[in-house]
Parts: structure tokens; sequence; C-alpha cells
């Protein structure tokens, strides 16, 4: 209850601080986003960023996954036992909210996903976590709620099947997935 | 317990059981034999188990299983050590006279099981059993069972759990059964199956198709149900599966993902949480009436409840200090307070049947323990470690863990393997149980009335 309250809270001092400093205004939305994650200390280290954009011309469906992902960027990543959006995550997420924006049909869905060193019930939690502050910040941005579910896979479904660091790290994330509304079909 | 402990894979309706007593010896009470279980490594017990005699071809072979499974479920407790037949001097196949002591002293056995089997008129198989202490040379107990014949290991179990009960003084839990996850694949498609079976890893079934991704399943304590979690429709909540029927059903009509469910002790509630906007909360559902009652009020996550023995408290896994820890509460969820305060990061409580300890998985350092604490969070020792051990279950009668155990996997997956293991709760006798297929999230059965 109390989460939810300030949850709140933190999503209108967001939208307001958009209103006044659009687009990359990464200061205001940045402090919204730390905020929100109330018991994260934020740390520096550096989450392996996303399939970088690639300007393909005779490339995906615009408003498809494939656009998202090439264009866009499908995912962001998160520190270990962490829910709070780096940097990096946020600039990626402002840019899907604006391509949300361009193709206002597309519905989505956001998976929350952990890396396997943690317990299969609290990292259920954890991944819901992970994709509400996704959904939290897109909303935020001015994405309608109605169009972004979001479903926690826990330690269930990693992307790198490696046992180390560097799959943890590919594997603690929020991935975009569009779900209905693309232009295409 | 009511009613029968009947169900569909289990076959076994009805089991009659009868002391039986062979008019002689009961010289004083010394030294009884005994194992005192509480003990760290007591040297296993020598025992003979005679293969159960049989008239028929037919009852002669049910006798040879059925001692062999009593003797491998004894085997595994760690607690006792069956005696090679081959040495064996005798066969007594008779359970109608005394055996001849002095013959089992020599080859060292300490007790002496024998019995015989024979299948009566109406069809039924009926078992009769003796336990012998062969230094005093008194009968320690004897029973007879009768059962359908495809009921035979279930007898087997009861005569294990009856020579366990008289020797240990603790509750037998061989006739016990285990449902868990059953696992193939790749790691990022790793298919998941409910799966039951004996405790010794026989009568393995299968209770899902694999279609949907399914977790965490526990038994209700009338034995009939597990909840578990479904990924069905790609909307995880929590459901119930009714092991005679096959029938699932969903569990409360909830608007965000449900999961870490467990019954309370009397089965009519299932505890579980419910994940909304980012938040998790333990709830409390009576699964007749679906009146539903919220525990805890925190935006911190709050999952895996279980109640103690007695309905009365809760413990369950919150990182409302920061880090995951563990935390118990009253049933109506006033009074929280933390119980797990060594270093590192607590998960999975789970009350013992008898009260007194709570299970756990630790995190520490990169390491995964499984340990045990005293409920207010005393006495914590740690019984196994590993890459990753996860979710301790408790044999009904409190002295066994089963938990699981999973391995490293290099960049293409390979490495990667998950498997059931039991331990003792002296930390000794760790075993693999043999699945078919890879396995977690494993759940023992309460003890099977009959």
């Amino acid at each position: 209850m109390i989460f939810r309250i300030f949850a709140l809270m933190v999503a209108v001092a967001l939208v307001s601080a958009c209103e006044t400093a659009p687009d990359e205004s990464a200061a205001a939305s940045g402090a919204g986003a730390s905020k929100a994650a109330t018991s994260s200390t934020g740390t520096t280290s550096a989450a392996t960023p996303a399939a970088t954009p690639a300007a393909a011309p005779s490339g995906p469906t615009a408003g498809s996954q494939e656009d998202l992902v090439a264009n866009v960027g499908d995912r962001v990543f998160f520190d270990f036992d962490k829910y709070n959006l780096q940097p990096d995550a946020r600039a990626t997420l402002e840019k899907q909210a604006a391509w949300m924006k361009r193709f206002a049909s597309v519905t989505i869905s956001i998976e929350g996903h952990c890396d396997e060193r943690g317990t299969r019930e609290y990292n259920l939690a954890l991944g819901e976590r992970r994709a509400n502050a996704v959904k939290d910040f897109l909303v935020a941005l001015g994405v309608s709620p109605s169009r972004v579910k979001t479903i926690s896979y826990g330690k269930e479904r990693p992307i790198a099947l490696g046992s180390n660091d560097q799959a943890w790290e590919q594997n603690r994330r929020g991935v975009t997935v569009v779900t209905g509304g693309s232009p295409s079909g | 317990m009511k009613g029968p402990g009947g169900c569909a894979i289990g076959p076994i309706r009805s089991v009659i059981v009868a002391l039986i007593a062979l008019a002689a010896t009961a010289p004083p009470a010394w030294a009884e034999l005994r194992i005192d279980i509480t003990q760290g490594r007591a040297e296993p017990l020598p025992i003979a188990i005679a293969e159960f005699a049989g008239a028929s071809a037919e009852d002669a072979q049910f006798g040879r299983d059925i001692s062999r499974v009593v003797s491998a479920d004894l085997e595994r407790s760690g607690l006792f050590r069956p005696l090679d037949a081959r040495a064996f001097i005798r066969t007594e196949a008779s359970v109608d006279v005394l055996p001849r002591f002095a013959d089992w002293r020599v080859i060292n056995a300490q007790a002496l099981v024998h019995g015989v089997a024979n299948t009566l008129a109406d069809g039924r198989l009926r078992v009769q059993f003796r336990l012998w202490d062969v230094v005093a040379e008194q009968q320690m107990t004897g029973f007879v069972y009768q059962s359908s014949p495809a009921g035979w290991r279930r007898l087997a179990h009861l005569i294990a759990d009856a020579v366990y009960e008289r020797i240990t003084g603790e509750t037998g839990y061989f006739d016990t059964r285990i449902v868990y996850i059953a696992e193939r694949g790749p790691k990022n498609r790793r298919i998941k199956r409910l799966a039951i079976m004996d405790q010794d890893g026989e009568n393995h079934q299968f209770l899902t198709d694999g279609s949907n991704l399914v977790l965490t399943p526990r038994f209700s304590p009338t034995l009939q149900e597990i909840t578990y979690l479904s990924y069905y429709r790609n909307v995880p909540r929590v459901y119930l599966f009714n092991i005679d029927t096959g029938r699932q059903q969903i569990v409360g009509d909830f608007p965000g993902m449900t999961y870490a469910p467990r019954f309370s002790p009397n089965g009519k509630q299932v505890i579980m949480s419910m994940s909304k906007d980012g938040n998790s909360e333990i709830f409390a559902m009576d699964i007749r009436t679906d009146e539903i009652v919220q525990l805890t009020h925190h935006s911190a996550i709050d999952t895996s409840p279980g109640y103690s023995p007695d309905g009365e408290r809760v413990v369950f896994n919150s990182d409302r200090g920061g880090a995951q820890q563990l935390y118990v509460m009253d049933a109506d969820g006033s009074d929280v307070r933390r119980i797990s305060f060594g270093d590192g990061r607590y998960a999975t409580p789970v009350w013992s049947p008898r009260g007194d300890l709570i299970a756990f998985t630790k995190i520490h350092r990169g390491t995964f323990y499984i340990g045990v604490m005293r409920p207010d969070g005393t006495g914590e020792r740690l019984l196994t470690e590993g890459f990753l051990v996860e979710a301790p279950t408790w044999s009904p009668n409190g002295r066994v863990l089963m938990y699981f155990r999973q391995w490293p996997s290099d960049e293409t997956g390979s490495g990667n393997r998950s498997k059931v293991y039991s331990i003792d709760l002296t930390g000794h006798n760790e075993r693999e149980i043999i699945t078919p297929l890879d396995a977690s999230d494993p759940a023992w059965s309460p003890s099977i009335p009959f």
C-alpha cells in the first residue's frame, strides 16, 4: 500500500519533469527512477548494453518486435539483486517510450528476469519488481498503462547459458515484447 | 488424518495390520537394542534381513522383493547396515518358531528381520514379519499386513517403518512419497513437469505433460492434492492438482502473479505470495470458502511463507531489512520478528513437522547452503553446500531433509544438471534420489495414513 502511493508520487514527479524538459532530460527522469528503487543503492558497474541500433534501410517492419530490437533496443539490464534502472537502461527506455508513441496501437509485455544466483521464489518476486520498474518508467514517460503488461520469469528463462558473471549480467534483464497492434499485424 | 490414504497412484486402498507376538521370551528389559539418531555419526546397526518365505513360486517372489525393499529402505537411512545374505548360516523361513540366535550372532547381526508372504484365497497378499533382538533373544515387534498384491511395495515400506520405529523410537518415513519437478532440455528452454514418486524413487509418474512451465509443488496434508505454480496460458498463478482425478484448478482470482504456495497444517488454507505493481505480499486463502486474508503490508519482497505445524505462526522470506532474511509472524500477520542474523542471505524457510527447527537455503559469498535453525533464530547449523543447493523439504518425522542440487554450466549450457538429494539432520548420509530426468523443487508427503 505504502509502496503504491509512493510509486504514484514518483510517477507524478517524473511526468512533470518530462513536461518541463522533454526527451533527453536524463537528470530529471534519472532522479525519479533511482527514487522509485527505494531500497537500492545504485552501483556503477555498467550493464551490458542492448543490441546496438543499426539503421537498416531494408530492415524489419516498422513497429514490429524486430524493429524494436534492431532500432531501439528491447532490453535493459540490472545489477545483482537490484531493480533500479541504470542510466543506460533509462536511455533505452526513453527510446522505447518514443517508439511506443510513434506506434500508438502497439501493446507490449515486459518480462522481468533474474540470474541463477538466487532462490526460485525470491527471484519470481524480484523479476516482478524489475518488470514493473520498466513499466513504471515507460508510463511516467507517457505510455498508457493499458498498453503495458508485466510478467516475471524469475530465473526460469536465462538468455545466456553459462554459469559466470558475463552470463548472469545478460540474464538480469527486463525485456520488452510486442504483444499486439504492430502495424504489419 | 481423515479418511483412507487412498490415491490413484499408490494403489493400496486398505492395509490391514495386526500385531503379532510369539509366546515366549520376555526376559527383563536390559540394554535394549536402540539407535539414538540424535547422535552425530553412529555406526550403522548390523541387521540381518532374511528373504521372506513363500510357499508358491509367486509368493516366494513377493517374499524376495519385499525383503529387498525393506533392506534398501533401512540401508538408505544410514542407520542400518543390512548384512550380506551370502553370509547367512540359516534362512529362518518360518516365523512360527524361534530363530537360532547363536547362528545370527556368529555373523555379528544385532537384529534379525524375517517373514513370510502368502496369497490368500481371495487374492489378497498377506505378509507377516518379526523383528528380533539377536543379543537379548527377544522379539522387538511383529505385524501382519494385508493388501492387494499390487501393493506389495507399500507393505515392504510399512515393514521398514516398523523396524525403524522400534529401533530408533522415531516415526518411520519410508511409506511416503515425493512430488517434484522433472526437468529436461536446454537451460533457456527447460521443459518442466510435475512428477510424483515413492520416497525411494519407485512408482515414478509424470503428472503434467510439460506444455506449461510448472514450479514449486507442495503436498496437502490430506495427501490428495498438490499446490503448485503454473504458467498456464502464460499467466503465472497458484493451482491445485488433484492426484486422484488429475484435475487442475486455479486458487483464487487474484489481480497479479500468485506463487510460493503451501498448505496450512489442517489443509484448509493455502498461504502464498501475490505480486502486483512490483510489490509482493503474503496472503492466506481458504480453499473452500475462497476467503482471503492479507498477512503482510510492506513495500519489500515478502515471499516463501510456511506455517508452523500447529498453524499458529508463519515463517517467511523478506528483504524488508535490506537483504533477504527470515521472519516469523503470528498466523494473523501480527508480531513480525526477524529470526536470521547470520552473514549472508536466507531464503526458502520450512518449518519442521516436529516444530523444533526451520530449514532454509542460505547464500553467502557465492556459495549456497542448506541449514537449520531454531524458530527463534538460534542454533544455526549448515548441513550441506554447493554451487547451488535449494529448497529443503522435511521428512514427516523431521529427521531427514530433501533438497535439490544444481551444477554450473559452461557458455553452451553444457554441464547444467539438477538432482534431488536427501541428507540426515545430523549432516551425514547425503544421497542422491535417482530420477529418470533432472529434478528440482522436491516436496515430501506427510505420513500416509492406513
